[in-house]
């Protein structure tokens, strides 16, 4: 079946910025004119009138966690996808910090087919550099890779010795796999539960400080340059890892960033009274961190926007701040969290979807164009739609989100993967 | 006469001066029922207190529980480990089954801070904090105003020093809250380590860590107990250096007010952040703060049940 989306405002980073109509056809884009040339009366199948909308190469999170296999009772790889797709998103990255954890060929294999009976959402597995997470024995990299894993990464439980760090860094660049880091020293982090600083010190709980952060990817950068290899930063929170990132690349250092959109909306002040929803690690920072996540997207020093959706059921939410789980959820969200930083000035319409579309395509090795002959992936939204945010509405099976009760601006109409529409809620 | 317009007293930010001191002349008007013979007043007949402590605490419970006694409330004690908590129980579950028994009243400690804010926000019964982690201790904070004001006739421009563990103690929170709020002047003291991130900013009192310093001219010391396990977290190197530098003793009295208070919530280490002789000795208002915390607890369990 063919499908036409027409007088959309098709943006395809570094290729095209105009009033277009794009035709899809066997799941490829199969031509796309300006607008108004292609004539529906001659086409059999799907038109989707889309002025006012905004279509571009769908929309990549390198950076969620779905439960399963494990804890099913927050997410499941269907249910996370489709959050995803009502979020806009054609692809997610799946991080391996699952029961089992995502350590060998067989759960690697295993997410696959789960995402195969899921929604359609591409979903590529991040394996995890040491088994168990427990930062003692390296998981075995070409095994994962070759079951399909694009990344390798110790999310949440970072590797500690930098040894091990150097080692899985050589070792996965030998492969061609990217290693993502958690930039986190948990030993100067002590238990903490939020940013240290002045809002810890008045509700009393301990605090983790900036550096915590920052003094893992001084070192992680300092390894990416002594062996060469590629290196990610994930969910960057803190003025300084935004300068040390800008700093390394300057410096020609092959490493790439990422931030949450919590990271570049919300201070520490969203804490307020205990909300366990604006509980995170890393943890929401200061005025001043946020102005330098913004900054560094402006400047290029942020490459990324990933969620970091972490789903967690009020078993783990409704309870004392200090024993509550870390995370937040993310992908129905995100795009409209994206949009405020066109609407502040802080990113071009462009360069929000190189964010979070083409940019983290080029990081992992994958494509993301709207080119000719590509797969259609397509994601077509609103930039000007204005919605209440409702988590009893999400897709998702977790509710928790900081940004209940907010009123955004933007939203997918449309999510389409290789052809097939996974969202739809154009009228 | 005024009333407390409050079902919970959870921190000492959220009550204000006026609010203070009707606690506090509410105080001192129970303290007569304590001094006589048959130690009880029919007040609180039929009222239901839940003393519910998740942390281990023999001084604040023994007070509550009095306090409530003296009123003719019916106290009951739950602690951690005799609770549901040791069967996986949430605070939030625990509290909805102790809620469902109709009492008037919870008292509750907990190790985490802004435990207390999770039952205020979801029971009718009045929430009392008696301790949450490192962030409020309102009762001690209105005993120790209490106990100072009767000394002094005053709080209002008063200087306080508080000295030790500023950084893990809801004591030192409260009061900073409470002595400020009052009118007095607060400097806290402690080593670096000490002292949490924006303490000064914060809490609108200053910081210093020299300890003649802080106590030069003060009119109240308050110690903190230092806990000898936070050696081990680097804090400080030992307790003979700590000792030295931040504890109590004669000579470093002798930089304060010739008619100084000297003041601490308990349990003392003595030797260790107070000498014996100045735990002791005349300055010490130590055991005046134990008395006044029951008429303190008095008068609280009376004002959030609607007494007036």
């Amino acid at each position: 079946m063919q499908i036409l989306i027409k007088g959309a405002r098709v943006i395809d980073p570094g290729r095209m910025d105009a009033l277009m109509d794009i035709r899809v056809d066997g799941g490829v884009i199969a031509d796309i004119q300006p607008a108004g040339v292609m004539s529906p009366s001659n086409m059999e199948g799907r038109v989707y009138e889309a002025s006012g909308c905004i279509a571009a190469p769908g929309l990549m999170d390198m950076h969620v966690h779905f439960r399963e296999p494990g804890q099913e009772y927050k997410e499941t790889i269907a249910s996370g996808c489709s959050a995803a797709a009502a979020g806009g998103f054609t692809a997610v990255c799946t991080m391996p910090n699952t029961h089992p954890v995502n350590d060998n060929a067989p759960v690697t294999r295993f997410i696959l087919s789960r995402a195969a009976e899921a929604c359609g959402v591409r979903v590529y597995p991040v394996g995890a550099i040491s088994k168990s997470l427990e930062g003692k024995s390296l998981s075995e990299f070409a095994e994962l890779k070759s079951a399909g894993a694009v990344a390798v990464t110790d999310d949440g439980m970072p590797v500690r010795s930098s040894l091990m760090m150097r080692r899985a860094m050589e070792y996965a660049n030998g492969l061609g796999l990217l290693v993502i880091s958690h930039c986190e020293d948990m030993e100067l982090a002590s238990g903490g539960c939020m940013n240290e600083g002045e809002t810890a010190t008045r509700l009393g709980l301990s605090g983790i400080p900036n550096a915590a952060e920052t003094v893992m990817a001084l070192r992680d950068i300092a390894l990416s340059e002594l062996t060469g290899a590629r290196l990610h930063i994930a969910h960057v929170s803190t003025a300084e890892s935004v300068r040390a990132i800008r700093e390394a690349k300057r410096r020609g250092i092959p490493v790439t960033a990422e931030t949450a959109p919590h990271y570049f909306t919300l201070t520490e002040e969203a804490v307020g009274a205990y909300d366990t929803h604006a509980k995170m690690n890393p943890p929401l920072r200061t005025h001043k961190d946020v102005e330098a996540v913004r900054e560094g997207l402006a400047d290029g020093a942020i490459d990324v926007i990933a969620t970091d959706h972490a789903p967690h059921s009020s078993v783990e939410k409704a309870v004392e701040f200090n024993l509550a789980a870390n995370g937040v959820i993310g992908l129905e969200t995100s795009l409209a969290l994206g949009l405020k930083l066109v609407d502040s000035g802080v990113l071009s319409m462009t360069g929000l979807i190189e964010k979070m579309s083409t940019n983290p395509a080029r990081i992992l090795g994958l494509t993301s164009s709207l080119a000719v002959g590509a797969p259609a992936d397509i994601t077509l939204f609103s930039p000007e739609k204005v919605w209440t945010v409702d988590a009893r509405q999400f897709k998702s099976i977790s509710r928790n989100t900081p940004f209940d009760g907010w009123t955004l601006k933007g939203k997918a109409l449309l999510t389409m993967v290789g052809g097939n529409v996974v969202f739809n809620a154009m009228t | 006469m005024p009333t407390l317009m409050k079902k919970d007293i959870l921190d000492m930010t959220s009550l204000s001066v006026e609010e203070i001191s009707l606690i506090l002349d509410t105080a001192e008007r129970m303290k007569e029922i304590s001094e006589r013979p048959v130690k009880k007043v029919p007040t609180l007949r039929g009222k239901t207190v839940v003393l519910f402590f998740y942390e281990p605490s023999t001084r604040t419970r023994t007070s509550f529980d009095i306090a409530a006694k003296r009123l003719s409330a019916d106290s009951i004690s739950l602690s951690g480990s005799a609770s549901s908590v040791v069967k996986g129980e949430t605070l939030l579950d625990t509290a909805r089954n102790l809620e469902a028994m109709k009492p008037d009243i919870i008292v509750l400690r907990h190790s985490s801070s802004g435990a207390p804010y999770i039952l205020a926000k979801s029971l009718r019964a009045s929430v009392i904090n008696a301790g949450d982690g490192m962030h409020a201790h309102p009762t001690q904070s209105l005993l120790d105003l209490l106990t100072v004001r009767e000394h002094k006739g005053t709080l209002e421009g008063l200087r306080v020093a508080i000295i030790g563990d500023i950084m893990h103690s809801r004591v030192a929170r409260s009061n900073c809250v409470g002595f400020t709020k009052m009118g007095a002047s607060v400097t806290v003291c402690a080593p670096p380590t000490l002292i949490p991130k924006g303490m000064a900013s914060s809490y609108g009192v200053s910081v210093t860590h020299h300890m003649p310093e802080a106590v030069a001219n003060a009119d109240v010391i308050m110690m903190l107990r230092i806990q000898k396990e936070r050696q081990t977290g680097f804090f400080f190197p030992t307790e003979r250096e700590y000792s030295r530098l931040y504890g109590l003793n004669r000579d470093v009295l002798e930089y304060a007010k010739s008619d100084v208070l000297v003041m601490h919530p308990g349990p003392i280490n003595r030797g260790l952040e107070i000498s014996p002789d100045v735990a002791d000795g005349p300055h010490s208002i130590i055991l005046d703060q134990v008395t006044s915390g029951v008429a303190v607890r008095m008068a609280i369990l009376y004002l959030v049940t609607g007494g007036a």
